[in-house]
């Protein structure tokens, strides 16, 4: 931190931003671009990418005084992978002209991105990964089957991980690209799930050329790129306060209260435990705000994501019982494909389904429970037998 | 709303840094004076309170006065500073009535409002750890049932007091009021029972033909008591995070240490797993703790709810992490010698001591209108 901007200074740059560009009277795209030139997108990124080079911890005092005046905001749900994932990827591992590139397009949410990272083969052992990358004088060709991939139905941009030595162990022959997702090559199939919606989508890539000056890191070196990306993944965690029976706790205990003929004794209990859990996880949650604000972050985040996919499973699977006769039925099965991830919308089977995702998307609650038990606690890791071994002698 | 008033109202749910000297302060005493073989020999022995510890957690550190004002002899803390010190009190089980006496006798006769007279005295008396107090009524007590204690007369039995064994005075609800009679006077036995938790002693507390002096009457003296028994319920859930805490240190410190299958025991993922877990309850038991703590301290009308849901959620956590450190260290947990039962015991009785969940599961039921059908 080169200059040490304090939260009062922040408040009046962000009063200058607001008394030049009026929300009521600017245009959304003005308003957002305007504030990023004005260093108020992220606050801890450097001058001239959206930040001020200013301690994290005074984002929320930028937030708050933009909520207050009604400013338009960036769409976070819409452009979630870019803002949480590529940007502080772009950021930690990209070169000057690449910042300068995507940064600003990325944050004001005209250009929407994506993850090429899971495949059928490599979900969970991400660093598996098949799909490779064969370097053809200034490009990149590129053949392989990325799954899992939420926006790309909409997306302009991808991080894309691939293998570009299969002669050693799987961590160390990987790099990592920008993909340009209308690149001919790229073709995105919708991907339908257990809720019949395709929010997800398979991605083949067939000869895709990807010039090397896309490339973020050194060429082998993209799975330690890969783990600022996941890093971040579940960071995101911790700018709005979220009110009580804030999350899909509310729904349930208002159909309770408003519909006393669905009342019984066990379904109280599961449903007070219920409660009592998610009032503790909204308590949970704030803390960590708190420690964040307080700029002492703890590694409660990594726990926040494994509480929430269990209550909400657990949540949602009390209400459709609770519904009784409307229970057994489900609101539509047509194939959809929404822009944004809804675990809440729709109905009490929707958000049954939808939740059983929950613990699985963006590293299944198995694979947390590791890295609580290992970065946490300390415990040891378990024997493997992949790790020396080159990637093309493993078995598949 | 503004983000000034929202901020306003929002819990703190962090340790300031006088509580972080306080935590150091009684848990370095509690280390030196009051490790795992200290207290087995302890409860073994005819006195299970080290008095000399007591003194020098309530006169040295001042423990026993912390929610006492400084004009009545206290320290004018709040209810955030004694939640920490429960939790020292929780990771080492010793065994010293600051719950019972510093906690909901200290609260009762604080709630009570006197600036003189007898319960004012007797505050300052507890405030200086010269003497203590516990209520009259059995361990078990839900802060609900509070006012429903004042019934009777001081011609009574009352079983499963807590630490009344070591009290110097008794606070006995009664439909007259409530009253302060003293342990040793004429008329009153106090018969020690052998309980569960060997750490916190229960006794029999019988008065027959006993005189009190009376401290308020039963109007005020139920809103008083129930008042303590919600304090002592709210901090309660700190004692109970400590112990838990203790609990997954050690198991974890266990599993990296002990090998079996030629590899360290906490490298298997099942354990992994269920020691992750362990650790994701305790940090929410934390906040749960610190926001009952806060809303104690703050006055603030959300108590009763945040009370209910730090007791309904922590007790639990700490009877499943003290499970937890008895099968994860295997036979060894299962020995006298090993402390791990004296966990197992303290988090089984305070899971039922100021209400089983259940009990606070149903105030939450009241509390935010999710009636029972």
């Amino acid at each position: 931190m080169s200059t040490a901007i304090d939260a009062a200074q922040i408040r009046g740059l962000t009063q200058e931003l607001l008394a030049a560009h009026p929300p009521a009277t600017t245009g959304r795209a003005d308003f957002l671009a305007a504030r990023f030139d004005a260093g108020l997108a992220w606050v801890h990124y450097p001058v001239g990418l959206g930040g001020l080079d200013a301690p994290r911890s005074l984002q929320p005092v930028v937030d708050a005084e933009l909520a207050a005046a009604d400013a338009p905001d960036n769409d976070p749900r819409r452009i979630g992978i870019g803002l949480g994932m590529a940007a502080p990827t772009i950021l930690g591992y990209g070169t000057e002209e690449q910042k300068a590139r995507f940064l600003r397009p990325l944050w004001i949410g005209e250009e929407v991105w994506c993850q090429l990272f899971s495949e059928p083969g490599a979900g969970s052992d991400l660093a598996a990964l098949g799909t490779r990358a064969v370097r053809d004088g200034d490009d990149w060709v590129v053949d392989g089957q990325k799954v899992w991939t939420s926006s790309a139905h909409v997306a302009r941009w991808a991080i894309l991980i691939a293998r570009t030595d299969p002669d050693v162990p799987k961590h160390r022959g990987i790099s990592y690209f920008i993909c340009d997702m209308t690149d001919p090559g790229v073709e995105v199939r919708p991907l339908r799930q257990i809720t019949g919606e395709a929010e997800f989508n398979e991605v083949f890539l067939t000869g895709v050329r990807i010039p090397d000056s896309r490339r973020l890191g050194p060429v082998g070196d993209g799975w330690k790129v890969a783990q600022t990306t996941l890093m971040n993944e579940r960071v995101s965690i911790g700018g709005a306060r979220i009110p009580r029976e804030g999350g899909m706790i509310g729904t349930v205990a208002k159909t309770w209260r408003e519909q006393p003929a669905l009342r019984t004794h066990d379904l109280h209990q599961r449903l007070l435990t219920l409660w009592v859990e998610a009032e503790v996880a909204r308590l949970t949650g704030e803390r960590l705000r708190q420690q964040l604000v307080a700029g002492q972050p703890g590694p409660e985040g990594s726990g926040m994501k494994l509480a929430f996919a269990r209550l909400n499973q657990e949540i949602s699977g009390l209400e459709v019982e609770l519904l009784g006769d409307e229970g057994l039925l489900y609101g539509d099965w047509t194939m959809r494909r929404p822009e944004l991830v809804d675990f809440t919308g729709r109905d009490a089977g929707y958000r049954y389904l939808r939740s059983k995702g929950n613990s699985i998307e963006g590293g299944t609650s198995e694979v947390l429970l590791n890295i609580v038990a290992e970065r946490v606690l300390g415990l040891p890791v378990e024997p493997r037998n992949d790790k020396d071994v080159a990637w093309k002698d493993l078995a598949r | 709303m503004t983000a000034q008033t929202e901020a306003a109202q929002a819990p703190d749910l962090l340790y300031s840094e006088a509580e972080e000297d306080l935590r150091s302060a009684v848990r370095s005493l509690l280390a030196d004076r009051a490790d795992a073989p200290t207290v087995i020999a302890g409860i073994e022995s005819d006195t299970p309170y080290d008095l000399r510890l007591w003194e020098s957690l309530a006169a040295g550190i001042g423990a026993a006065g912390l929610l006492v004002p400084e004009k009545l002899g206290g320290q004018g803390a709040t209810h955030r500073e004694a939640a920490v010190v429960l939790e020292e009190l929780g990771r080492s089980v010793a065994p010293a009535p600051f719950l019972t006496s510093a906690v909901v006798a200290t609260e009762i006769l604080l709630a009570l409002g006197a600036q003189d007279g007898p319960a004012a005295e007797l505050l300052g008396e507890l405030a200086s750890g010269r003497r203590t107090a516990v209520l009259a009524l059995p361990f078990a007590t839900p802060p609900a049932d509070g006012a429903g204690a004042m019934t009777g007369t001081l011609e009574r039995t009352v079983t499963g007091v807590a630490e009344a064994a070591a009290a110097d005075v008794l606070l006995v609800p009664t439909a007259e009021g409530l009253y302060a009679v003293e342990a040793g006077a004429d008329g009153v036995t106090v018969e020690p029972l052998v309980a569960l938790d060997l750490t916190r002693p229960l006794a029999t507390v019988t008065l027959a033909g006993a005189t009190g002096t009376r401290l308020a009457e039963a109007g005020p003296a139920a809103e008083a008591v129930g008042r303590g028994l919600l304090a002592g319920a709210g901090l309660l859930a700190s004692e109970q995070l400590g112990l838990a805490e203790w609990c997954l240190t050690e198991t974890v410190r266990h599993t990296r240490e002990r090998h079996q299958f030629n590899r360290p025991v906490g490298s298997f993922q099942s354990l992994k797993h269920r020691m992750a877990q362990l650790w994701l309850e305790v940090v929410s038991a934390r906040a749960a703790a610190r926001n009952a703590a806060d809303a104690l301290a703050t006055g603030s009308p959300d108590a009763p709810l945040a009370v209910a849901v730090a007791q309904a959620y922590c007790s639990r956590v700490a009877v499943h992490a003290a499970e937890e450190c008895v099968q994860l260290h295997g036979g060894i947990g299962m020995t006298w010698e090993h402390p791990a039962h004296l966990y197992l015991k303290r988090a089984k009785a305070d899971s039922i001591a100021y209400g089983t969940a259940g009990r606070h599961r149903a105030s939450v039921a009241g509390l935010v209108e999710l009636p029972a059908p």
